[in-house]
């Protein structure tokens, strides 16, 4: 990112007399007078807080307007200011206001912490102390409705007067569920605690009194001096003020911040780097704490000289320090402020929609609860109107207490009152109606879920080694609904690993290397390419590119025009970037690699291809950079740089060259380079290279074109008058500089054009073959241009050839709106063309850019555009921005109820991962931010075909069928109590223990559901593979709707009456009690929910076997155990009416009769009305049956054997 | 009205003997079992089914125990009442004697309760204490020298009823009955239905392996399973008149997709 890449950083005064004659460099060259070198001192100083300038500026501010497009051919100049829109940003340009700001008084810790003192340096992610602990965590658990709504019902219970549980068992289910969550939490916070400790009580070097002493972590403080040594762990944020390096950088490593493994670059200010710690002085003027791990703007004030600080000159606590001896800084941002403990925010949390869908049930089930206790509570208060003159000495009622000394009425609160006692005592009774532990039930089951899916070998990774992860733990089922999939092109269908393929120098194109070879890491000996020799070392560059041996030989011969041009184009690519080269050891002493770390993978792939030609890069500094050409060292200049911006999308280097030219090497994508080329020079190169252009997009390769401008001294000097004057600017620096660099960068000479590719993932087009199949529409949202968009299109089977392309670009409004009707008229007329015949319909594809978008996105024409572009089979948008592409998610997600996933592993992605309903971050080459922002994270795209087709397809079909499971039995349960209530005068009583009522939803019930929704599978993995149309019957919710939830409920009162009635009317007239009675019907209830269950199991293991039959033995064992209980009323019940035959006979009947609707239903529905996955399951079946020599023929022909 | 037949019934000194005439349907083996029923009470009240103290009756050193018994809790000067609670005051005090011709049909009243019950929920040691002292009779009194555990009557009746209408053993007629044989049985109609507006009756039962007599699940049984095998029919025939053919799903499913745009 362009944050921290100022490749001017500060270098010492070129002529400074302590500068020792470097023996390869020569001198600076002629052209560039002595005087020069003080002023160039301040201008690379002053180049710094250019880029400061540059990257505090709010990127997402600049998106927002939607002119600034993420070319695919700027990218490996930097696309860091599209790159990390995805946190939130808060630098700004503007000049910080007082009341914003945050002062820091560097080395002087108590003034700095006046008036207000800042947090000490202590983290603290443990939640609770001792002393909070029971409060806070009851508070947070109780955000949960469900346990409010327990709690009330608790509460309500403890009332004399509607105690219909005894208190004990009121709370007993809810306790359970608030200690278990509550342990959990505490042993959570206690391992907090002690990673906090540890961390707090690290070792930071702080100075005081003249040395920098040991002082633990928590006790740094604001404005304090900090030395931290190579591979320490930064304590704190601080701003670099001097580094081992004399020129001021270090270097660190971000790891634990964002994940990227590459080194960044930090500087120190020229101002300070040479000042001693004691002398140190001067004031910060910085942001508030904010969490932009990407920005910082600050002032620092050295004795009324002001300088700005960026994002480059601050080092964030959790880098590590790397490369540099030391570095030492000032914290400004300590202990809770810091940027890392500002982010440290958990997994975003989503509802799901089968959630969403569960809600609308409930309140359902609500008005039925309500109705239920209605019914009793009017049903009481007629029975106690007609009985009003009986009450006084009816037997069972005894409204008159005679024990005192008057006669006195015993709890009687006239009828009003009993009538709301009983509707309150109802609501309690029938609470469970309302499955509280369903929303628990569902947790265990994601969790199950969750694990399954990480453990899915299909779904792992090994060229990253990596799972996929679940990171919302709370979305499982929304894998099963996906209707749209927008992907990221880059690294997401693609590899992101570039590899150059091919050059066009001078207008020829040398692309015969291109073909094979690839990024081999070197082995050993069988290496023939460049290296270099050192002191007896061999350096070598870590990857080998192929190289087109014409090209080479050109090379190599060295004499003439074309040669000098070609050496000037690899030249440009191993000097016009921001590649650091580090060397790594290897197993063989004598051989080092040269690794090139830098942000952009075009970027190394260009100057590991440069190294191939023989043009190594070796070294890079601040001031030159080394370069071995065909074994000889060379050391070049660096006078000036141009960073890339969004707004010329090139960059530029100026160059001292060994032969005292000055040469400006310009790179960048080919839209707004041919603008700067001088036409006039060498126009049929240019013409051929125009040519090669398109042949390499439309290969799909990445293309850049490089140019070339010799610099006169004349020129040279008005540059550096302008670049100077700019820097020391006091307003609007930034533009200035872009003017100035505009300003040189004209009438260049064309060099060439370079091919990069980048390869497709393994599988993807055969994933996007299922995915399209499985009525999933896969739109494509990249920042590539348009050509290597539609042609990376046809590599990944996204178009083919049958479809008929609607491709727009518009520059306008008007001409948006013109070309979105035409759209619209051409896809109706297509449409209505074959009617009658759906399988021959013309294929669309809407092929759009970033520029139309900016004029239909958030406009009047965001509706045409959704027509069209739902009418379209493909919708492929090149050079959006990220913003952009979150819009078009935007724009299905608002419009439609269909679920919409998004993938992507860029930062670029975030916005859209965030607003889709589904967000999945490829942990690729781009850093971590995508996988933060994500629900789910994987390794590869084809992954998301196993995970939706597979996981998701599961996973909705079972957490649908489990709380349709859950809100039928419980309603069962309560509508056995309910009848019952019909026959004890409406006064709620239960035959059925209260202890069996408790442990209903919570032993008896509660296991084979969360065991069922964890392991049921209705296909397996290779039917749902193999036929990925049985995805839909998620997208259509098949599964969970209205329509079953009634005739659920139906079910559930005919079974519930079975329980009920076949019972009662066999004991209507005889010697049975309550108890006894009780204990039929909670078996009988139990016995068959889980039969119901075990009916709709389809993949039986030994767990399904044991929850669901080990359910029924634990409830039989249940209520013996609670008929042993001499205390209960039900004392030996149990025992007595399993020695009945009339039990049996009644259990039997209930458990028939019970079942027969369902039974019925599922015969008619499987046999007469099949479901997509009712025939798959046949065939899966017929198959196993058929043996496995006859697995291979196909299934069509197979079924038309069948058929007569 | 209903408090002047209240009055009559708990009026101790009226006699209130009747006599019936049974007529045996069809041989009875013994042992024949003697069940009073009632209509309309509801054992299963919740201000009644709860009016028991179950320490109470277990222990004799808690009489004292008599939470949930209100409001047959104390006596009015305060002593607690053993058993307490509702239950145990509404006793039901009818007594049936029976006779066949001449001869005396003795009524076995060992036994009729649940060994459970009169071994553990009835304390062997415990014996009631200012039962039924109170301005309102409910029902039944208790011999004061029996022990809980073998007051029998008292066991059955607070094993309460699961539903309004029901039966509770009286006694054990340990001898056969033959067809057409006449029985009169005299009986003390102490108890007072009026003031639940019930209604009492006489059963008498043999018993088989599946309990008394119970023409429902006979019923039930029948119509069920014929429904089941209607149901069975019915399918098999659809089924042959039209077997469902084993289509390919993939053209299944682009229908329906179809369908749904």
């Amino acid at each position: 990112m362009a944050t921290h890449r100022p490749l001017l950083a500060p270098s010492p005064p070129l002529l400074s007399p302590k500068d020792p004659p470097d023996p390869q460099g020569p001198k600076l060259p002629d052209p560039i007078p002595s005087p020069l070198s003080q002023s160039y001192s301040r201008r690379t100083g002053s180049s710094r807080s250019r880029s400061s300038d540059k990257t505090a500026p709010d990127p997402l501010g600049e998106l927002r307007s939607g002119s600034i497009l993420d070319r695919p051919g700027s990218r490996h100049v930097g696309r860091a200011p599209t790159k990390r829109s995805g946190s939130e940003r808060a630098g700004s340009q503007r000049e910080l206001a007082d009341e914003e700001a945050r002062f820091v008084y560097i080395n002087d810790p108590a003034r700095t912490n006046q008036p207000v003192r800042f947090p000490d340096n202590s983290i603290r992610t443990a939640k609770y102390s001792v002393l909070s602990f029971l409060p806070r965590n009851l508070f947070e658990q109780f955000h949960r409705v469900a346990y409010v709504y327990f709690l009330i019902l608790a509460g309500l219970n403890q009332v004399p007067q509607l105690g219909v549980f005894s208190p004990v068992a009121s709370v007993l289910p809810l306790a359970f569920v608030l200690g278990v969550t509550a342990v959990k939490d505490a042993y959570e916070d206690w391992r907090r605690h002690r990673s906090d400790r540890a961390e707090n009580a690290r070792i930071a070097h702080v100075f005081s009194d003249g040395e920098f002493a040991p002082k633990p972590w928590r006790e740094v403080q604001v404005g304090e001096l900090v030395r931290v040594a190579a591979n320490e762990t930064l304590p704190c944020d601080m701003v670099v003020l001097s580094t081992s390096d004399p020129t001021g950088v270090a270097y660190v490593q971000t790891i634990n911040l964002d994940g990227e493994s590459n080194l960044k670059t930090r500087y120190a200010r020229q101002e300070t780097q040479a000042v001693a710690p004691h002398a140190m002085a001067g004031t910060i003027r910085c942001e508030r704490p904010n969490r932009n791990i990407y920005g910082f703007h600050a002032n620092l004030d050295l004795g009324g000289k002001k300088v700005s600080l960026g994002p480059s000159n601050i080092i964030l606590r959790g880098c590590e320090l790397k490369n540099t001896a030391w570095a030492l800084g000032v914290a400004v941002y300590t202990g809770k402020d810091t940027k890392v403990m500002l982010n440290s925010s958990g997994a975003p949390s989503k509802r799901s929609r089968l959630e969403a869908h569960m809600n609308r049930e409930t309140i359902l089930l609500a008005v039925a609860l309500a109705a239920l206790c209605t019914i009793v509570s009017a049903l009481a208060g007629a029975w106690l109107h007609t009985h009003r003159d009986e009450l006084d000495d009816m037997p069972f009622y005894r409204k008159r207490d005679f024990s005192g000394r008057e006669p006195d009425n015993y709890e009687w609160y006239g009828i009003g009152w009993e009538i709301a006692f009983t509707f309150m005592s109802a609501v309690i009774q029938f609470q469970v109606l309302i499955p509280i532990a369903l929303y628990i039930s569902m947790e265990l089951v994601r969790v199950g879920q969750a694990y399954f899916m990480i453990q899915d070998k299909d779904m792992f990774d090994e060229s990253t080694n990596s799972r996929l992860q679940c990171r919302a733990l709370n979305i499982n089922e929304d894998l099963g609904q996906i209707k749209y999939v927008f992907s990221d092109k880059t690294g997401t269908l693609t590899e992101n690993k570039m590899e150059f393929r091919c050059a066009s120098v001078q207008g020829v194109d040398y692309s015969s290397g291109g073909g094979g070879g690839g990024s081999d890491e070197y082995g050993g000996a069988a290496y023939n390419g460049p290296s270099e020799i050192v002191n007896d070392k061999i350096l070598r560059p870590k990857m080998t590119v192929a190289t087109d041996p014409e090209l080479r030989n050109l090379l190599r011969a060295g004499t003439g025009y074309k040669a000098r041009r070609a050496c000037d184009f690899f030249l440009a690519l191993a000097t016009c970037n921001t590649i650091v080269p580090i060397e790594v050891d290897t197993s063989d002493p004598s051989v080092k690699l040269i690794d090139y770390q830098g942000e952009s993978p075009d970027e190394q792939a260009l100057v590991y291809a440069a190294a191939a030609y023989g043009f190594v890069l070796i070294e890079r500094t601040s001031g030159h950079i080394i370069i071995d050409i065909f074994g000889e060292r060379q050391r070049f200049d660096v006078l000036g740089l141009h960073e890339f911006d969004s707004d010329r999308k090139r960059m530029s280097v100026i160059i001292g060259c060994p032969d005292k030219t000055v040469k400006l090497f310009v790179k960048g994508a080919d839209s707004s380079m041919f603008g700067v080329i001088n036409r006039s020079i060498s126009s049929d190169v240019i013409h051929a290279t125009k040519t090669h252009l398109h042949n390499y997009s439309s290969l799909g390769l990445r293309t850049l074109v490089v140019g070339v401008r010799e610099l006169n001294q004349k020129d040279f000097e008005e540059w550096q008058l302008a670049y100077e004057r700019a820097s020391t600017a006091l307003v609007g620096r930034g533009g200035l500089l872009k003017a100035v660099a505009a300003s040189i960068e004209t009438n260049l000479e064309i060099l060439g054009a370079s091919g990069i590719e980048d390869r497709l993932q393994q599988g993807v087009p055969e994933a996007i073959e299922s995915l399209r199949q499985a009525g999933i529409k896969v739109w494509v949202l990249t920042g590539d241009k348009q050509e290597t968009a539609i042609s990376i299109g046809y590599s990944c089977r996204l178009l083919t050839g049958e479809m008929t392309q609607i491709v727009i670009n518009s520059y306008s409004r008007e001409s948006c709106r013109k070309s979105l009707e035409e759209a619209i008229a051409m896809c109706s007329k297509l449409r209505t063309i074959s009617p009658s015949a759906p399988n021959d319909r013309v294929a669309l594809a809407l092929i759009i850019d970033g520029n139309s978008l900016v004029y239909i996105l958030e406009t009047d024409l965001e509706e045409e555009l959704f027509k069209v572009a739902t009418m379209c089979d493909v919708v492929l948008c090149c050079r959006v921005a990220p913003l952009q592409k979150a819009g078009i998610v935007a724009l299905i997600k608002n419009r439609t109820d269909d679920m919409t996933l998004a993938i992507g592993d860029g930062a670029n992605d975030v916005s859209m991962i965030q607003m889709a309903d589904v967000g999945i971050g490829i942990s690729g080459q781009e850093g971590r931010q995508a996988v933060m922002a994500s629900d789910f994270a994987m390794g590869q795209f084809r992954f998301l075909v196993p995970l939706l087709l597979v996981h998701g397809h599961w996973n909705y079909q079972r957490m649908a069928y489990m709380i349709l499971y859950n809100f039928y039995r419980n309603a069962v349960f309560v509508f056995v109590l309910f009848w019952y209530v019909l026959y004890t005068a409406f006064t709620l009583t239960t035959a059925i223990t209260e202890w069996s009522s408790v442990l209903y939803s919570v032993i008896y019930t509660a296991v084979p559901t969360i065991v069922v929704g964890i392991l049921d599978k209705d296909l397996s993995r290779r039917t749902l593979l193999k036929y990925p149309q049985l995805y839909g019957s998620g997208q259509r919710e098949e599964k969970y709707n209205l329509k079953l939830f009634i005739l659920i409920m139906m079910d559930t009162v005919w079974q519930s009456l079975a329980i009920y009635f076949i019972p009662f009317l066999a004991y209507r007239h005889s010697e049975i009690d309550g108890s006894s009675l009780g204990d039929l019907w909670i078996l009988a209830v139990v016995i068959l929910v889980n039969i119901h269950l075990a009916l709709d199991v389809i993949r039986w293991n030994w767990i399904t076997h044991a929850s669901i039959w080990g359910s029924i033995v634990a409830t039989v064992i249940c209520v013996m155990v609670i008929d042993s209980l001499v205390i209960l009323p039900g004392f030996w019940a149990i025992y007595h009416v399993l020695g009945t035959g009339s039990f049996w006979l009644c259990l039997l009947a209930i458990i028939v009769v019970g079942m027969i609707p369902h039974f019925a239903a599922k015969a008619v529905t499987e046999h007469f009305m099949p479901s997509d996955i009712q025939i798959a399951r046949e065939l899966e079946k017929f198959h196993n049956s058929d043996g496995a020599n006859r697995s291979e023929i196909p299934l069509r022909t197979l079924m038309q054997q069948q058929q007569p | 009205m209903a408090n002047d037949k209240v009055a009559y019934v708990q009026n101790e000194g009226i006699d209130k003997t009747c006599t019936r005439i049974l007529t045996v349907p069809k041989d009875m083996g013994r042992p024949i079992y003697v069940y009073y029923q009632l209509d309309n009470f509801y054992q299963n009240h919740r201000r009644y089914v709860r009016s028991q103290n179950d320490a109470q009756l277990r222990d004799a050193g808690k009489a004292n125990y008599t939470s949930d018994c209100a409001p047959e809790k104390k006596t009015s000067d305060g002593s607690p009442i053993v058993p307490c609670g509702l239950i145990a005051w509404s006793l039901f005090n009818d007594t049936y004697s029976f006779v066949r011709g001449n001869e005396n049909l003795a009524v076995n009243k060992k036994g009729i309760s649940w060994k459970s019950d009169r071994e553990h929920k009835f304390g062997k040691d415990v014996y009631p204490k200012n039962f039924q002292n109170g301005t309102l009779i409910g029902g039944g009194k208790l011999d004061p020298n029996k022990p809980l555990s073998e007051q029998e009557d008292l066991i059955v009746w607070m094993r309460t009823a699961a539903l309004p209408t029901f039966r509770k053993l009286y006694g054990k007629i340990e001898t056969d009955l033959k067809e057409n044989d006449t029985i009169t049985v005299t009986l003390e109609n102490n108890y007072n239905a009026y003031s639940f507006s019930g209604k009492k009756k006489l059963v008498l039962s043999t018993t088989s392996w599946l309990g008394g007599k119970n023409d429902f699940l006979g019923f039930a049984y029948l119509s069920f399973g014929g429904l089941c095998f209607f149901l069975a029919t019915a399918f098999t025939l659809a089924y042959m008149i039209n077997p469902r053919k084993l289509e390919d799903p993939l053209s299944l499913s682009r229908t329906k997709n179809l369908l749904d745009h």
